[in-house]
């Protein structure tokens, strides 16, 4: 479903910060991105629906080239969700225009069907009552629910997710876990970057580990968590163990 | 006061209209919605065009913006005034001369304005929009620039009200507006130039003030809807913007 082919990308001639990513998701599977910060994990995600240009390789997405620039960004993105670490709701919009807009201005839908639909998102992820709310008026943990509801509203087979609760306060960080550990039984390909290792243990395929822009472990959860083979992520574990 | 404006109100209100041309205060008032009908769609696109990634494009905007703010709104009258004839290849009446003119001025400081606020969005506003597929333009139009706006209300109004109180200098190109009419009227009268000015003075102020405060109102409404219609409880502006700039 995504398939990263030797990518490579420099922030500036110095920095390296991601080397040779080789590496792929199969549809359905739910994938977690894990490291020390400053590994390239967000970097990673981002390049995946072309938020961050690559300087060499390739991103295969859905059979596309996401970087190609024969391909239409614009209807690459349309099939990829993306949930964001600082929500990015729009304040000026209700929460129900929030999740309808990308639907009805880029799918043609009508507006009771698209709003039929988000209600039903709403319903979810617990948010049926806030339908009529503004992003100003939600607690961080329903924010990121919403922004959640809003990435699956144009029905996308991938959803990505950048860190989804680490702006979050310890205690909202429960619901929207929830949410997530739902949505990766419904058969959509998830790809999160999270520190969240119970997460990762409980609910992901694969775990993957980043360091320096190395990917350097592909594994499944338990092996990973049992038995790391790279002394980094050895490391990365038992710091994590504190 | 109240007695020459009592027997001087029509060319206070309409200048000489309808035996002669259309003035006063109505001249005025048409001026200004004239100027900011056209010069607001002209700021976005140089804001927007000033924030464009092609040279080509932002190159040309920022020039516009840097000269006309150098210049004194006068000169930029004159040159209107001799310029545009010429440009356009036929005579053009004062008040589309003045019309002009408050155009290139004001759409230079809307713009600046206009692309301050929207720099200070938050650069995941643009992304979440793109993350679902629009595009450039889409991002745009519904989300990027009705946030933009509306940050930047305070400050567009304080500008919208400078603008009225430009179409006074039509004055030096003898526009018949409020200002024209005063002095005739005060050449009229000769003995009272002081009440005849403090008219002047009184009506801009309530024109600027009605202004401002009932943008006021509209900006406090849209922040209450924001923040839930059920809390009754005022939201502070921010009252240092409201000061129009030069």
């Amino acid at each position: 479903m995504i398939r990263f082919d030797k990518v490579n990308k420099w922030y500036g001639p110095q920095l390296k910060v991601l080397n040779e990513v080789t590496a792929e998701v199969k549809k359905g599977e739910v994938v977690v991105v894990c490291g020390p910060s400053g590994s390239g994990k967000t970097t990673l995600i981002r390049t995946i629906n072309r938020l961050e240009p690559i300087d060499s390789g390739s991103i295969t997405v859905n059979g596309t080239d996401a970087h190609s620039s024969k391909n239409n960004v614009n209807t690459l993105r349309r099939d990829i969700g993306f949930v964001f670490q600082q929500f990015n709701l729009f304040p000026h919009m209700s929460v129900l225009n929030n999740i309808t807009l990308a639907p009805r201005k880029l799918r043609g839908m009508s507006r009771a069907a698209a709003e039929e639909k988000a209600r039903e998102l709403l319903d979810r992820v617990g948010l049926a009552d806030k339908a009529e709310a503004y992003p100003a008026q939600l607690s961080g943990g329903q924010s990121q629910r919403v922004a959640i509801a809003r990435s699956l509203a144009m029905d996308p087979p991938i959803i990505l997710f950048d860190e989804p609760t680490s702006a979050l306060d310890p205690e909202m960080v429960g619901e929207v876990l929830a949410v997530m550990k739902g949505l990766a039984t419904t058969g959509i390909t998830m790809m999160c970057v999270t520190h969240e290792m119970g997460f990762a243990r409980d609910v992901a395929d694969r775990v993957w580990f980043l360091d320096k822009g190395n990917l350097l472990e592909d594994a499944k959860p338990d092996e990973f968590f049992s038995n790391p083979t790279h002394p980094r992520a050895q490391r990365f574990l038992a710091d994590l163990r504190h | 006061m109240l007695e020459i404006v009592q027997n001087n109100w029509t060319l206070l209100l309409v200048g000489q209209y309808p035996a002669g041309p259309l003035g006063g205060i109505v001249a005025t008032l048409l001026l200004a919605i004239a100027g900011l009908a056209l010069a607001f769609p002209f700021a976005i696109l140089l804001a927007v065009a000033r924030l464009s990634p092609y040279r080509w494009v932002n190159w040309p905007a920022t020039a516009v913006v840097n000269i006309v703010r150098g210049m004194p709104f006068l000169m930029v009258i004159f040159w209107s005034y001799f310029a545009l004839p010429i440009l356009i290849g036929r005579p053009l009446s004062g008040f589309w001369t003045l019309v002009g003119a408050l155009v290139l001025y004001e759409s230079a400081y809307l713009a600046e304005i206009i692309r301050a606020g929207i720099q200070a969005l938050p650069r995941g506003q643009e992304e979440a929009a793109r993350s679902l597929g629009f595009g450039y333009f889409r991002t745009l139009t519904f989300v990027i620039l009705p946030q933009a706006l509306y940050n930047s209300l305070p400050a567009l109004i304080g500008q919208f009200v400078s603008l009225i109180k430009e179409t006074s200098l039509g004055y030096v190109i003898s526009v018949n507006e409020f200002t024209y009419a005063a002095s005739q009227l005060n050449s009229q009268l000769l003995v009272r130039p002081v009440e005849v000015f403090s008219i002047l003075a009184i009506t801009y102020f309530i024109v600027c003030f009605a202004l401002t405060q009932s943008a006021r109102w509209v900006e406090q409404r849209i922040a209450r809807t924001r923040q839930g219609k059920s809390s009754g409880m005022q939201i502070q502006t921010n009252p240092l913007a409201t000061e129009p700039m030069p």
